[in-house]
This record gives C-alpha cells, structure tokens and sequence, in this order.
C-alpha cells in the first residue's frame, strides 16, 4: 500500500484518493470556443511518462489539490493545495 | 528443412533429430527505406504488417519493436476472446476479428490454440438480469450470439462456483457467449510475426523508434535506436505509450496509461473449463491449458507508467476471486505481472490517420484488445494501403472526439473500464 499525502490530513493510504485529472487543463471560457478547443480540454491528454502534474481528490475529506510524483517509480515529490497557500508536503 | 508446420513435419524432425527446424522468423538489419513501416511489434503490429503483405502486395514492410515482440500487452494479456458488445459499429469490429480468429491457425499454419470454451457475464440480482436481458436482445438484433443463461445453466457450465444463498454475490444468471474463449497470446504474435516473415517483411527487434521525421507537414519516416528509416506510410500499434510517442510528433491523444494486472495460480487439474466473468466482483477467470487458473480484475486506479501494479487492486481482486470461489483459498499464486493499457474515454478504439498526414493510429483498445487482434491488422493494413478508412473503421477515427460520436461500450456493454 502505497502513501499518499493530503495537505489537509497529511499521510493516508493511496486507495482514499481519486485521480482528477492533468493539473493546468483549463475550461474554454465561454460557449462560443470552437470545438475543437472543447475536445481538447475534455478528451486530450499528455499522458506524460516521468514527472507528472495531476489534480488528485482527498475523498475522505473532499479537497482538491495538486500532486507532482513520478508515473513510473510513483514516487511522490509534493502536495500542495489548489490555492498554492501553503500546506506543502 | 521444415517449412510448413504439420503433423507429418513433426514426426519427420523427429526422425530426423530435430535438426531441420528453422527460426520462426527472420531478423535482418533494418534498411534505409521502405514502402511501410509499423511502430510497435505487439499483436496488432503484426497482423498490421502480415496483412499488409497479404492482402495489399506491400511486401517491402519493416516492424519496429523495442523489446521483444509480444513483450508488450500482447504477451501479458488473459488471452479472452469475444464479441458480445452493444453498438453495432462495435459489433462489426469485433465481430470481425471473432471471425478471422476463427480461421487464423490454418491462415497463419501455426496453432494459436483457439478454445471456444464459451463464457459467461454473471448476473447477482434480479436488476442484473433485466441489464442481462437488455444485453442479450441488443446482441441478438446485432447478429451477435448471446443467450440468457439461468442459474441452473450456469451452474451446468460453472459448478465450482459459490452458489450459496448468502453469498456476497449471489448468482441469479448469466449472459452467453458459447463461441467465445481463450487463444494462447504468445502464438498470436509469433504466429503472425512467422507468416509476415515468410511474405518478405522483416521483423526488427531491439529498435525502439525515438523521434519522426516530418517534412513538407508530412511523416517522412523515423528515428530509431538502430538508425534513421526513411517511409511515407507509417502505422502505430504501441498501445499503453501511444502518447509518449504521438509527443514526438506533436500530438496529443485522449489517453490516458494505466497498469491493468493479472496473476495465475499454481497448475491444477481441469476445474473450470469456461470463463466466468463477475461485474459485481470485477473478477474475471478462466483455467489455461497448463492447469494454471488465470486472474483478472479492474484497472489500478493511478495513472501509471510502472508495469508491476498496485497493491490494493491485487488484494480487492483476490477477494472478489475468493467470494466466487471458495474452493480455489487453498490455491497458491505463482505469478503476477501488469501491463501498461492506453484506455480512452468511450473505451472503444482509435483506428485512422492521425492530424499529422503519413502517421496512422491503432490505439486505445485499453484492457480489451487481445480479442481484436486480427481486425486491428486488417483495418490498419487498409489504411496504409489505400490511404483511406475502412467502412469498418471509419466510426473509430480519431475526429470522434471532436464531432462528439462516442461509442461508449462502458456504458454500452458494460465493460468495468
Ligand atoms: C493484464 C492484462 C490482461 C488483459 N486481458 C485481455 C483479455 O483477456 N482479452 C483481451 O482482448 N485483451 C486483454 N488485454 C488487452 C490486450 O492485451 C491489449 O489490448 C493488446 O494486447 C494490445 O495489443 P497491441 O499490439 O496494440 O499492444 P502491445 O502488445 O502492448 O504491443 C505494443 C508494442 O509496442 C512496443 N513499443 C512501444 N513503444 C515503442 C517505440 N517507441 N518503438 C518501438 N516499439 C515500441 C512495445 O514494446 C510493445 O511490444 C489485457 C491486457 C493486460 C495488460
Ligand atoms: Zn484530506
């Protein structure tokens, strides 16, 4: 069982936790954006092999924040909650 | 010196010492230049290159693998072989490559071991089997053979499993597949890899393709770890690094990498001769030839490149495998491994030229494409060839995710991932 850590709760196994998604996959503003710009904010990835930034959900306690680790060793480098303010890991 | 494998050839060897066998393939240097190179030397690489050769005359074709071929998903698959799913353009696919399945030992003259031992989808309440009876009438409108099995005729097919009232997940029915099944993995590849060797195309090993070259807003040929090949029709089957490489050129896929997990048992004497799979456990089983029974289960749930898989989804696996059956606690794992599977949003496939012209894709079969083999070669043998879709293959072109036609078999034939 792998440790994952929640700015919030700290240490926790990794099975609490959701993947959210590439961390900076911003929403287009406004309907008008053309769709090929809506296909790539829902359906494309990076999918990066290495250092990876993701959103990851604490479900124990319901934040949001963002996790750096490795997709291949999975070793975890930081936590940090969305606002950036602090609570690092 | 034997050529074509039969009966008559092995007793022949036999008398002979076996000295005359021959390696199953060629491994020639790579040339500079080709009409058609394939990236990736898994299952649909292979059959790509083979019917490339044999059903399109394009014979000057190289496959590029970076490991060993079948070292991919290929070889690290549960080997199940069906094509009970929902959507007709999904049916026509799968459908296919059912078909050429069944014919591919004498097409290939090697032994992919093909067992139509029939499989059933377990249903564990009355809601379950009113979904059952909604599958089984898609199917049957479809033109897919699937029948509404009753508790007793799973027990018939299943008696080892837990058939107990209280179970966790109590058996109420099941959805058929009679002519679904299991082939041995290995022989796929190694069966197409020998057949495309003997039409002229050469199989390189130990090349891993690590850039493209682009002129002209053209695909013109790649890198390699073994020099640079020049061609204009370039065909990716690289599964779980289908996005490492589409990176190379610039593009980006709806994928995301997965490990998806298996394990096998200690070898024990015939148990359970169909596969049994449970929505409600997300455990999936059949019994190899070699007595081993054979384990799957759900995705890790961390995206992931590292092919070893995570402990959790191993343990709810196990325990899903125990609650069907009681009986195999007793059992002893052997082996488990991972593969690492490129799983899309509407779990169907990605089959078509990609935005940058000459590169074309065979991708996103996620956890399910060992069954799709055969149809993953002829689709994109097609498209090398002739430039255009297959009717086949067209629903499955990358432009899905942009005209918003999903075919979601998630929700359509309810595939757990
Ligand atoms: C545990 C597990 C169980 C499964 N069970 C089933 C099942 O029961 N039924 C089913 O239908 N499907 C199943 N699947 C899915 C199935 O295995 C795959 O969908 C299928 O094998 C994909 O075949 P492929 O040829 O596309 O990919 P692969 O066999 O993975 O081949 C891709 C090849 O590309 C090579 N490659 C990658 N990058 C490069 C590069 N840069 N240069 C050169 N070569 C490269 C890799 O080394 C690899 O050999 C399972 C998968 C796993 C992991
Ligand atoms: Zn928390």
């Amino acid at each position: 069982m792998q440790l994952f850590h929640c700015p919030f709760c700290g240490a926790r196994d990794e099975t609490e936790f959701h993947f959210g998604g590439e961390a900076g996959n911003l929403r287009p503003d406004g309907a008008d954006a053309p769709a090929d710009r809506w296909a790539n904010y829902l359906y494309m990835r990076d999918n990066p092999k290495g250092a990876v930034r993701e959103v990851w959900v604490h479900m124990n306690c319901g934040e949001f924040f963002v996790m750096e680790r490795d997709s291949v060793s999975h070793q975890v480098l930081s936590s940090t909650s969305l606002d950036g303010a602090g609570h690092a890991q | 010196m034997t050529r074509r494998y039969s009966a008559l050839s092995l007793i022949k060897e036999g008398l002979a010492g076996q000295k005359g066998w021959q390696p199953a393939w060629r491994s020639p240097e790579p040339k500079k230049i080709y009409d058609a190179v394939v990236i990736g030397g898994g299952g649909h690489g292979l059959a790509t290159a083979y019917y490339l050769a044999r059903s399109h005359g394009v014979t000057n074709v190289a496959v590029l693998e970076k490991g060993w071929i079948g070292g991919g998903n290929t070889g690290r698959n549960t080997t199940v072989v069906r094509s009970n799913y929902y959507y007709p353009e999904s049916v026509a696919i799968y459908g296919l490559a059912h078909r050429l399945y069944e014919g591919l030992s004498k097409e290939l003259n090697y032994n992919v071991m093909l067992s139509k031992r029939g499989m059933v989808f377990l249903c564990h309440s009355t809601g379950e089997m009113e979904i059952g009876a909604r599958t089984v009438n898609a199917m049957q409108i479809n033109g897919v053979d699937a029948e509404m099995f009753s508790v007793d005729d799973v027990r018939r097919v299943a008696p080892v499993l837990n058939f107990a009232p209280d179970a966790r997940f109590p058996v109420f029915g099941g959805v058929w597949q009679g002519r679904a099944g299991t082939a041995r993995h290995d022989a796929v590849a190694w069966g197409y890899a020998r057949a495309a060797s003997a039409l002229g195309v050469d199989i390189i090993q130990n090349c891993e393709v690590t850039d493209f070259i682009v002129e002209g807003g053209r695909c013109r040929g790649v890198q390699t770890s073994r020099g640079t090949i020049r061609t204009d029709r370039i065909g990716m089957a690289v599964a779980g690094h289908s996005s490492v490489l589409s990176a190379k050129a610039g593009l980006r896929l709806p994928i995301n990498s997965y490990a998806l997990q298996a394990c096998v048992s200690e070898p024990i004497k015939p148990i359970l001769d169909t596969v049994v799979l449970s929505p409600g456990t997300g455990v999936y089983v059949s019994q190899s030839d070699k007595g081993e029974i054979v384990i799957g289960g759900a995705l890790d749930r961390v995206p992931s490149y590292g092919q070893r898989g995570n402990l959790p989804t191993l343990e709810g696996v196990i325990s899903g495998l125990l609650e069907m059956f009681p009986a195999f606690g007793q059992l002893k794992l052997m082996r488990q491994w991972a593969g690492i599977v490129d799983v899309v949003p509407d779990s169907s496939p990605i089959i078509g030229e990609s935005p940058l012209p000459g590169l074309f894709l065979n991708c996103g079969w996620g956890t399910g494409g060992f069954k799709a083999i055969p149809a993953g070669g002829t689709l994109l043998a097609h498209l090398l060839a002739t430039g255009k879709h297959h009717d086949i293959s067209r629903p499955f072109d990358l432009d899905r995710f942009v005209t918003g036609r999903l075919l979601d078999e998630a929700a359509g034939s309810g595939i757990a991932h």
